[in-house]
């Protein structure tokens, strides 16, 4: 096999998240500024005495997508990813491949958490005997890839970036790497997470990582804002099919934009605190692997989660990987409507990054009401942001615990 | 209180369909579960643990590879009850 010189394309996209059930309705909504984080319907912060009680959950019920079988034999995370997987396949077109040459990279950032905590409940209530056979199936990390490499026969791999919350977005990247090595045509990518459960909370609280506005969840997601106290929670799923712009014309497929370069890096730091310089070798590899320069990108899909450190830190490793040529570009975190997506963030904010590439619109941040004094960069603040005609590059910056950084640069059709 | 066959029957289509998606009238005393009913050992042993549940038996693990057909699990529970 040798390595193809052909570009590659976005060709289908799928989503499950805060902002809507399917692609349509979330882009609408992530360009009408919409907040999603809401105050849990349940007792949890009184029975478990928990210090956050919001998050942004996904609008729809899963179970109305899935026939009841086969929801039954997946975790909730699976649930997502499956329903995102299907849209996006059937956006592309739901092409007749060589199934050899395509396939499955889906990550995530914990896993089947629910599965994990509902059976361990249930072998206390119950006993062992009760616990479902499917648990090891469901609970994996690697359930969503497997599940959706056999929905759709995908016999040339099925992988599962476990990267916490860059998992979505390494995906991307190899699946970038997968089709430009020549070892395959199709790949769909993405990444998922459903964890709004009492543990997860506790422990995202506890490490100080989650705002704590629980008079005012609907504010609480506020990157680039002087007061802003940590990320909210959130949930979720997204996919896209990538393939080689060979492969997409032949069919005669429609191109949404193409995958233009990665990078790469770890920081070799701390396992929870960001660092400046892991994620600008990463920026910087993605723009030169895309053959392109500093100037040329236009608008940055930051990670953006709303902590006080992580949202000024992300912004100086941009600036420091584009030489400070920043004046040309626009940031948004749509981490602000959506909340954290952990494992499924980078996949989601993928799709958007495609999507402003396609429609040359950036989505705004919400709910900057003081824009803190140290952001030196054009922040799409409370309205959409229109990109010019022409050529077009997109950056997708994701990173996660443990120090992994992962970017990707997105061009226009 | 003990179910007769014909309870039995009714109630295991109904833990069958709601674990496997067969539909309820295939689920017939002489269906094999792995050549008519197509159901795996995993989901065998989900439907034996639900049966466990509603019949109130036990079904031990070398019991469940003699239950080739819903007939087979039928008599075994009637039997298993009392």
């Amino acid at each position: 096999m040798s390595a193809s010189s052909s570009r590659v394309a976005v060709t289908g996209l799928g989503t499950v998240n805060p902002l809507g059930g399917d692609v349509a309705t979330t882009w609408q909504a992530a360009l009408a500024g919409t907040s999603t984080a809401r105050t849990l319907d349940n007792d949890w912060a009184e029975r478990y005495g928990l210090p956050v009680n919001f998050a942004c959950q996904v609008p729809i019920d899963p179970l109305e997508h899935l026939s009841r079988p086969e929801a039954k034999k997946l975790d909730p995370s699976g649930h997502l990813s499956m329903i995102a997987a299907r849209e996006a396949w059937a956006d592309a077109g739901a092409p007749e491949v060589d199934t050899a040459r395509m396939a499955v990279v889906v990550g995530t950032g914990i896993g089947g958490v629910w599965t994990i905590l509902d059976q361990w409940d249930l072998v206390k209530e119950k006993g062992a005997r009760r616990v479902n056979p499917f648990t090891v199936p469901m609970l994996m990390a690697n359930s969503s890839s497997a599940h959706i490499e056999i929905d759709l026969g995908a016999r040339g791999g099925a992988h599962t970036p476990v990267s916490a919350c860059a998992s979505g977005a390494e995906a991307v990247a190899y699946g970038l790497d997968m089709i430009r090595s020549g070892r395959m045509d199709v790949v769909v990518v993405g990444g998922t997470e459903s964890c709004v459960h009492p543990l997860p909370i506790a422990a995202f609280a506890n490490i100080r990582a989650l705002s704590k506005r629980n008079d005012d969840p609907e504010h609480a997601s506020r990157p680039y804002d002087r007061d802003r106290d940590g990320f909210v929670l959130g949930e979720g799923a997204a996919i896209l099919v990538l393939e080689s712009e060979e492969h997409a014309k032949a069919r005669g497929a429609r191109i949404y934009s193409y995958v233009a370069g990665r990078g790469m890096a770890s920081d070799a730091h701390h396992i929870s605190a960001p660092s400046i310089d892991g994620q600008s070798r990463a920026i910087r590899e993605a723009v030169t692997d895309a053959g392109l320069s500093p100037e040329d990108i236009l608008h940055v899909n930051a990670h953006g989660t709303s902590t006080p450190l992580g949202d000024i830190g992300e912004l100086n490793a941009v600036s420091l990987a584009l030489e400070g040529k920043t004046d040309q570009l626009v940031v948004t975190s749509t981490k602000s409507m959506t909340g954290h997506l952990l494992g499924g963030a980078g996949a989601l904010e993928s799709v958007f990054s495609v999507l402003a590439a396609h429609h040359r619109i950036v989505p705004p941040t919400i709910n900057i009401e003081n824009l803190d004094p140290e952001v030196s960069m054009s922040i799409a603040n409370g309205a959409p942001v229109e990109l010019p005609q022409g050529d077009l590059a997109v950056l997708n910056n994701a990173f996660g615990f443990g120090g992994h950084d992962i970017a990707v640069v997105f061009t226009s059709a | 209180m003990a179910h007769t066959e014909d309870e039995i029957l009714a109630g295991l289509a109904e833990i069958v369909n709601e674990e496997t998606g067969v539909e309820v009238a295939d689920v017939q005393a002489d269906k094999s579960f792995t050549d008519d009913l197509d159901i795996d050992s995993i989901s065998m042993m989900t439907i034996v643990v639900n049966a466990e549940e509603k019949f109130e038996v036990r079904i031990p693990d070398e019991e469940v590879k003699n239950l080739v057909t819903v007939g087979d699990a039928v008599k075994y529970i009637a039997g298993a009850q009392a």
